[in-house]
C-alpha cells in the first residue's frame, strides 16, 4: 500500500520549490498538508497583529492554491511546542519511535550551511567578507525543484467539518479587534509573492542597473517590489529569486558571471543564519561567545519611548509609526532607530530592540534579527563604532523635504522643511503657525544628541579598549594602554610594569605599537578574522548536528512579549524532562492519530491506526535555539567578570 | 580541573602521592619507574598540597580569577594566608550596579568589606565602574571616603551609561574623592570624566601629588574653571596627558604647560561640546600658545572632539593649529574641511561623521595634499565620488594604514563602479581593502 504522507508546514508557506512537499507526494497515497497554530496566544496579546494577518493571509493563499489542486491545508489549533518538543532531532526520535520516518529537506537557505562552516574551518565565519570569500569557493545553489503537476496521483481526504475542524481562522477568530485595522501594505501569500517577484525584476531590467540603489525620500516608503517578509515566511523560494535574478543580469549584461553582489539581500540572510546556526544564544548578550558584553542600561521608560514613536525626534518617530502601522520600514530606516536606541543615544540593550522588531516587523527573522542587532550595535562582527547616525542629520538628508515626517506624524504636518527634523528649534511663532508646541502637541527630544554620543563614543572605545587586552584586537586607543592590566586603560605607565596582575604587560601594546601611535584614534583596526587563531572562538560550542531542525514559525512569532518569554521557557522546560518527552511523544502519537483517525471514519481508508506509516515532511529551518547557556561560555570575548572582581 | 581538586581536599589533607595513585595506579607507577626521581622529590618537599611554599601558591593564584582564589583560599589555612598576600590586591576594579538600572552583577557587599578592611593599603590600581543609578555613584563615593589608609597610584571613575557621578551631591563626591587625593600622596593617573570635581578639589590633588601626577582625564567637569586647572600645570611638572574640555582650555594653560621645568606633554585631549547652537561662545587660542607647546614637546598629539553644530566652527583652525587627531561627530561643513586642509599640518588621522549634502571631493585631495602626516581617516555619512576618493587614496597611499568609509555614501561615477573601487584602492593602499558595509536587512 502507498504510504500516506503529512507535509508539515513550517516556515515554506509555498507550493513551488518545495521539496519537502513534492518528496511527501512522490509515490504517496494520501498527502496531508498541516500547519500549527495556537489560537490561545494570538489573541492575548493585540501586538503583532500584522505579521498575524500576514501569516494567515499566507494559509488563506495556501489553502486555495491547494484546492486547484483537490487538496485543502490543514490547520491544527494547538502549540506545536506541546504537540511536539522543541529541536528537531527530539522530533525526530519521537517520530521514530511512533514508526514514523521524518524527512527533511534544505530550501530556505541557498546554502548548506553546515558546508559554509565545514569551508571556515568549522566555525561560521564572522565578516561578511570572508562570508563571501567562502561562497565564492562554493558550487552556485542547487536550482529550485520544479513542481509541475505536483500533487500526482496523491489523493487528500477531506472531511465535510474540514472548515470548521481545520479551517484557516479569521483574525477576529484569534481574538484580535479588527476594527478601524487599515488594510494590508504587505499582504501574505504565495501568489502576492510570485506577482512581486516578476515585478521586482522588470524594474531592475527596466533600470538596467544591478547596483544597490542608493536610497531617497521615495525609498523610505513599501514598495510594492518589496520582498523580505514574503522570503522571511518562505511564500518566496530564495533559490528561485537567486535564480530569476541570475537570468535576469545575464540576459541584461550579456555576461555570464554576475558580481555577488547582485544577490546582496539573500547573501545578508545566509550570512546571518550561517552565524546563528551553531550557536543558541545568538539572541542574547549573555552567554553568547560572538557577543561583546556591553553595559547597556537598563532603562524601561526610555524603552518605552522609543518603542512608542515617542522620543521627540520626528525622523526616528516617524520610522518607528511606519514600523507599527505598517511592519515594514527601510533597512537604513532600521539602521537609525537600532542606532538611536543602542550606542547612539538611549544606551539600551539590543536585545530589547530585537525584541520589539521582532513584534513588529513582518520579515524579522531570527537569525537575520539577532544578527542586525548585534551589527548595528556594535556588539559583534567587527565594524567600526566610531560612527552613530544623527537622528537628525541623517533624515534630513535623506528626505530634506519632510513628507515622510508629515505621513506618519501628522501633528507635525504644519512645519516647514527647516525645523520638521528638529522641530524644538522653531521660534514659538513658528511652533504657533504650525499648530503644533513642542511640548505640548509633540514631546520634546528625550535625549541631547550631541552629549549622548559624546558620551556613547566614549564608552564604546572604553569597552573595546579593554577587550583588545585579552584578544589584541589591534585597537588603536586613545589613551595609553593598558601596561599595568587593571583593564582601564588610564594608568600613566609606558615601561613601567606592574606587578600582581594576572596580564603580562606587554601584549596590548605590541598590537597598539603597529598604528605608529598610541593615542587618539577612534578608528578600529581589527585583525582579519583569518589571522586571527582559530583556537578559542566557538570551540566551546557544541556542534549542533543538522538533523536539528526546529525554529517553528510560531517560537518565531512570539518570542517577543513576556507572556510568551515565559510560555517558552515553559516549553523547553517541559521539553528537558523524561517524562514530559514522554507525554509529549504520546501527545504527539494521539495528535497523528487524531488526525488519521478522522478519515479513517469518513471511510475513505481502511483501518490502520496501529503501525501507520506515516511521513512528515518539513523543510530545513535555520536555526535551534533551544540550549542551555551552561555549555558555553564566551570563549571569544573572555567575560571581565572572573577577572575583575565579582564573587558569586 | 583546578577546582576538582581543591573540592577533593577540602573533606580532608589528601597526600598527593596517595592522590597520584588513586587517580590511575597504573600510569602512576610507570611514572614512577620511568621519573622515578620527580615523584620522589615531589613527595619530600610537599606531603600535601597544603605544604606547596608560598611562592609557588602565589604563583599559581595570580593565574586564577579572583573566584576562583576566593574559593581556593578556603581549602587550608596556608592556602587562605596566601589569598591575603599584598601582591595580589594591588589591583581592583569595584563594578557598582543596580538590578534596576543594569544587567550587569555587582561586586559582592562581603568582599567590598574585605578588602576596606584587609587591603585598603594594598591597593595601587583601582577602578570604579557604576552603572547609571545615582546609588551606585554614591556607593563609589562611600567606598573611596574609607579608604584613609592608602597609597593609591591609579584611580579611574567610570560611569559605564549615563554619567550617574554628575548626581551625587557635589559635596560628598568632592569630600570622598580629596580623602583619596589626601592620603595618598602618590597618585599618578586619574580619570574622572563627567564628575562634579571642582578647584579646590584640584587644589587638595596638587598639594599633596604634585610630584607624582602624570595623568588626568576629566572631561565634561563643569565645576572646574581654567583657573583650576592652571594651579594643576602650574605645579604639576610631571603631567604628561591631560584631557579636559575646550572651555578650560586657554593660552595661560599651554604656556604652563609648555614651560622648562614642566616635562614633554605627550597627549592632550580637548572636547569641544555645545549644549545648545548658539548658545555656546568660542573663544580661539593665539597661534603664538601653540607654537610654544610645540616647540615645548614637539611629539605631542593633541586629539579634539568636536560635538558642534554647523554654525559653531567659525573660531576654529582660521590659523594654523597643530592638532594630530580630529574626531566631528556632527555634520561638518565643508568650508570647515577645507580650513583642515589649510591649517592642519600635523594631523596623523581624521573621522567625520557626516557632512552637509555635498559631496567632499576637493575637500579630501586637499587634506591629501597638505597634511602629509595623515594615516588614518573614518568617514561616516558623508558623500565622497568614486573618482574624488581615488584621487585622495592615490595621493596619500601606503601611508594609510586605516581608511574606513561606508560603501552607501560612495557616489559610483562614469570612471569607477565599486568593484572597481575595491580593487584599485587596494591596489595603491598595497593591502586587501573594502568599504565599509552595513547589512541589507
Amino acid at each position: 500500500m502507498a504510504p500516506n504522507s503529512i507535509h508539515w508546514f513550517r516556515r515554506g508557506l509555498r507550493l513551488h520549490d518545495n521539496p519537502a512537499l513534492q518528496e511527501a507526494v512522490r509515490g504517496a497515497g494520501t498527502v496531508r498538508c498541516v500547519y500549527f497554530l495556537d489560537p490561545w496566544f494570538a489573541g492575548s496579546s493585540n501586538l503583532g497583529v500584522n505579521r498575524w494577518r500576514f501569516l494567515l493571509q499566507c494559509l488563506d493563499d495556501l489553502d486555495s492554491n491547494l484546492r486547484k489542486l483537490n487538496s485543502r491545508l490543514f490547520v491544527i489549533r494547538g502549540q506545536p511546542a506541546n504537540v511536539f518538543p522543541p529541536g528537531d532531532a527530539a522530533i525526530k526520535k519521537l517520530a521514530m519511535e511512533a514508526g514514523v520516518e521524518v524527512i527533511v529537506k534544505i530550501s530556505h537557505t541557498l546554502y548548506n550551511l553546515d558546508k559554509i562552516i565545514e569551508l571556515n574551518g568549522g566555525q561560521p565565519p564572522l565578516t561578511y567578507k570572508r562570508f563571501q570569500t567562502l561562497i565564492s569557493r562554493m558550487d552556485p545553489p542547487e536550482m529550485p525543484v520544479v513542481s509541475s503537476a505536483l500533487m500526482g496521483c496523491c489523493v487528500t481526504p477531506i472531511s465535510e467539518d474540514h472548515g470548521d475542524k481545520y479551517g484557516v481562522p479569521s483574525l477576529e477568530e484569534l481574538g484580535f479587534d479588527t476594527e478601524g485595522l487599515p488594510s494590508a501594505v504587505w499582504p501574505g501569500g504565495e501568489t502576492e509573492a510570485l506577482t512581486r517577484i516578476e515585478r521586482h525584476l522588470e524594474r531592475k531590467a527596466w533600470v538596467a542597473n544591478f547596483e544597490r540603489p542608493r536610497m531617497n525620500a521615495n525609498s523610505l516608503l513599501a514598495s510594492p517590489t518589496g520582498l523580505s517578509p514574503y522570503l522571511r515566511f518562505g511564500c518566496l523560494s530564495c533559490r528561485l529569486f537567486y535564480f530569476k535574478l541570475t537570468d535576469l543580469y545575464r540576459k541584461v549584461k550579456k555576461t555570464s558571471k554576475p558580481p555577488l553582489s547582485l544577490y546582496g539581500q539573500l547573501l545578508w540572510r545566509e550570512f546571518f543564519y550561517t552565524a546563528a546556526t551553531t550557536n543558541p544564544r545568538f539572541d542574547k548578550m549573555e552567554g553568547n561567545p560572538i557577543c561583546v558584553r556591553i553595559p547597556w542600561d537598563r532603562n524601561p521608560e526610555a524603552l518605552a519611548k522609543w518603542a512608542e514613536a515617542k522620543t521627540g525626534f520626528p525622523w526616528i518617530d516617524a520610522i518607528m509609526t511606519q514600523l507599527r502601522q505598517e511592519g515594514w520600514i527601510h533597512h537604513l530606516a532600521r539602521h537609525a532607530v537600532a542606532c538611536f536606541l543602542t550606542r547612539g543615544d538611549l544606551w539600551i540593550s539590543w536585545e530589547e530592540g530585537m525584541k520589539v522588531f521582532e513584534e513588529l516587523l513582518l520579515d524579522a527573522d531570527w537569525s537575520v534579527n539577532a544578527g542586525s542587532w548585534m551589527w548595528l550595535s556594535c556588539s559583534s562582527f567587527f565594524q567600526q563604532f566610531f560612527h552613530c547616525y544623527c537622528p537628525v542629520g541623517f533624515g534630513r538628508r535623506t528626505d530634506p523635504n519632510g513628507d515622510f515626517i508629515r505621513r506618519y506624524l501628522p501633528v507635525l504636518r504644519g512645519f516647514p522643511a527647516k525645523y520638521i527634523y528638529d522641530p524644538w528649534n522653531a521660534p514659538d511663532t513658528v511652533q504657533a503657525a504650525a499648530k503644533c508646541i513642542i511640548g505640548v502637541h509633540y514631546p520634546k527630544p528625550m535625549v541631547n544628541h550631541a552629549e549622548a554620543s559624546r558620551l556613547n563614543i566614549e564608552r564604546m572605545k572604553q569597552i573595546y579598549q579593554q577587550l583588545s587586552r585579552y584578544r589584541g584586537l589591534g585597537l588603536l586607543a586613545s589613551v595609553p594602554s593598558t601596561h599595568n592590566g587593571n583593564g582601564n586603560g588610564i594608568a600613566y605607565s609606558p615601561g613601567e610594569q606592574q606587578p600582581g596582575t594576572n596580564t603580562p604587560a606587554t601584549t596590548v601594546s605590541s598590537s597598539t605599537v603597529a598604528s605608529g601611535n598610541r593615542t587618539g584614534s577612534i578608528l578600529l583596526n581589527f585583525d582579519n578574522e583569518e589571522n586571527q587563531g582559530p583556537s578559542g572562538i566557538q570551540q566551546q560550542q557544541q556542534r549542533l548536528g543538522k538533523t536539528l531542525i526546529c525554529v517553528s514559525l510560531f517560537r518565531l512569532l512570539h518570542k517577543g512579549g513576556s507572556v510568551t518569554g515565559k510560555r517558552d521557557r515553559e516549553s523547553e522546560r517541559d521539553a528537558e524532562g523524561e517524562d514530559d518527552t514522554l507525554s509529549t511523544a504520546h501527545k504527539l502519537q494521539r495528535q497523528i492519530a487524531e488526525i488519521t483517525s478522522v478519515h479513517a471514519a469518513s471511510g475513505n481508508q481502511s483501518a490502520m491506526v496501529i503501525g501507520y506509516q506515516i511521513h512528515i515532511y518539513a523543510n530545513f529551518m535555520d536555526t535551534v535555539n533551544h540550549y542551555k547557556s551552561d555549555l558555553f561560555f564566551p570563549v571569544y570575548f573572555p567575560t571581565d567578570e572572573l577577572d575583575e572582581g565579582h564573587i558569586s | 580541573m583546578s577546582m576538582f581538586l581543591f573540592n577533593r581536599m577540602k573533606r580532608g589533607r589528601v597526600n598527593i602521592a596517595a592522590k597520584c595513585q588513586s587517580f590511575s595506579p597504573t600510569q602512576s607507577r610507570a611514572k614512577k619507574q620511568k621519573t622515578g626521581q620527580g615523584v620522589f622529590t615531589l613527595q619530600s618537599y610537599a606531603q600535601d598540597w597544603g605544604n606547596l611554599p608560598h611562592h609557588i601558591v602565589l604563583h599559581i593564584f595570580q593565574y586564577l580569577s579572583l573566584v576562583d582564589r576566593a574559593r581556593a583560599s578556603s581549602v587550608c589555612r596556608r592556602w587562605n594566608e596566601v589569598f591575603h598576600i599584598p601582591e595580589l590586591w594591588r589591583c581592583f576594579e569595584f563594578e557598582l550596579n543596580q538590578p534596576a538600572t543594569s544587567y550587569l552583577r555587582s561586586t559582592h557587599p562581603d568582599l567590598i568589606q574585605q578588602i576596606i578592611k584587609r587591603h585598603a593599603q594594598h591597593l595601587q590600581y583601582v577602578s570604579f565602574k557604576v552603572d547609571s543609578c545615582t546609588e551606585s555613584a554614591e556607593a563609589a563615593c562611600n567606598i573611596l571616603s574609607q579608604l584613609v589608609n592608602c597609597t593609591i597610584k591609579t584611580l579611574g571613575l567610570i560611569s559605564t551609561a549615563r554619567p550617574s557621578f554628575m548626581d551625587v551631591s557635589q559635596s560628598h563626591f568632592v569630600s570622598a574623592l580629596t580623602v583619596v587625593f589626601v592620603n595618598s600622596k602618590s597618585l599618578s593617573s586619574i580619570k574622572i570624566d563627567d564628575t562634579p570635581v571642582d578647584d579646590p578639589s584640584l587644589k587638595v590633588l596638587v598639594a599633596n601629588n604634585s610630584d607624582t601626577l602624570k595623568l588626568l582625564k576629566m572631561s565634561s567637569c563643569p565645576h572646574v574653571s581654567p583657573a583650576g586647572i592652571l594651579c594643576v600645570a602650574d605645579q604639576c611638572h610631571g603631567l604628561r596627558e591631560l584631557a579636559l574640555n575646550y572651555h578650560l582650555l586657554s593660552d595661560e594653560l599651554l604656556l604652563a604647560l609648555s614651560s622648562e621645568k614642566h616635562v614633554h606633554l605627550e597627549h592632550l585631549r580637548i572636547d569641544v561640546v555645545s549644549e545648545n547652537p548658539g548658545q555656546t561662545q568660542f573663544h580661539s587660542i593665539k597661534k603664538s600658545s601653540w607654537d610654544a607647546l610645540i616647540r615645548h614637546s614637539p611629539q605631542v598629539n593633541i586629539v579634539m572632539y568636536f560635538f558642534l553644530y554647523e554654525e559653531e566652527f567659525e573660531p576654529f583652525f582660521c590659523e594654523e593649529t597643530p592638532v594630530t587627531h580630529l574626531y566631528f561627530g556632527r555634520a561638518v561643513s565643508k568650508d570647515m574641511l577645507g580650513r583642515i586642509g589649510l591649517n592642519c599640518p600635523r594631523l596623523v588621522e581624521l573621522v567625520v561623521c557626516a557632512n552637509g549634502l555635498e559631496p567632499l571631493d576637493e575637500e579630501l585631495i586637499r587634506i591629501a595634499e597638505r597634511c602629509k602626516s595623515l594615516t588614518a581617516i573614518g568617514l561616516g555619512e558623508c558623500e565622497v565620488t568614486c573618482s574624488g576618493f581615488m584621487e585622495f587614496v592615490k595621493m596619500c597611499g601606503g601611508r594609510l594604514s586605516q581608511l574606513s568609509i561606508m560603501e552607501e555614501v560612495l557616489i559610483p561615477d562614469n570612471s569607477y563602479s565599486m568593484e572597481q573601487i575595491h580593487s584599485e584602492v587596494s591596489k595603491h593602499l598595497g593591502r586587501i581593502w573594502f568599504p565599509d558595509m552595513m547589512p541589507t536587512w
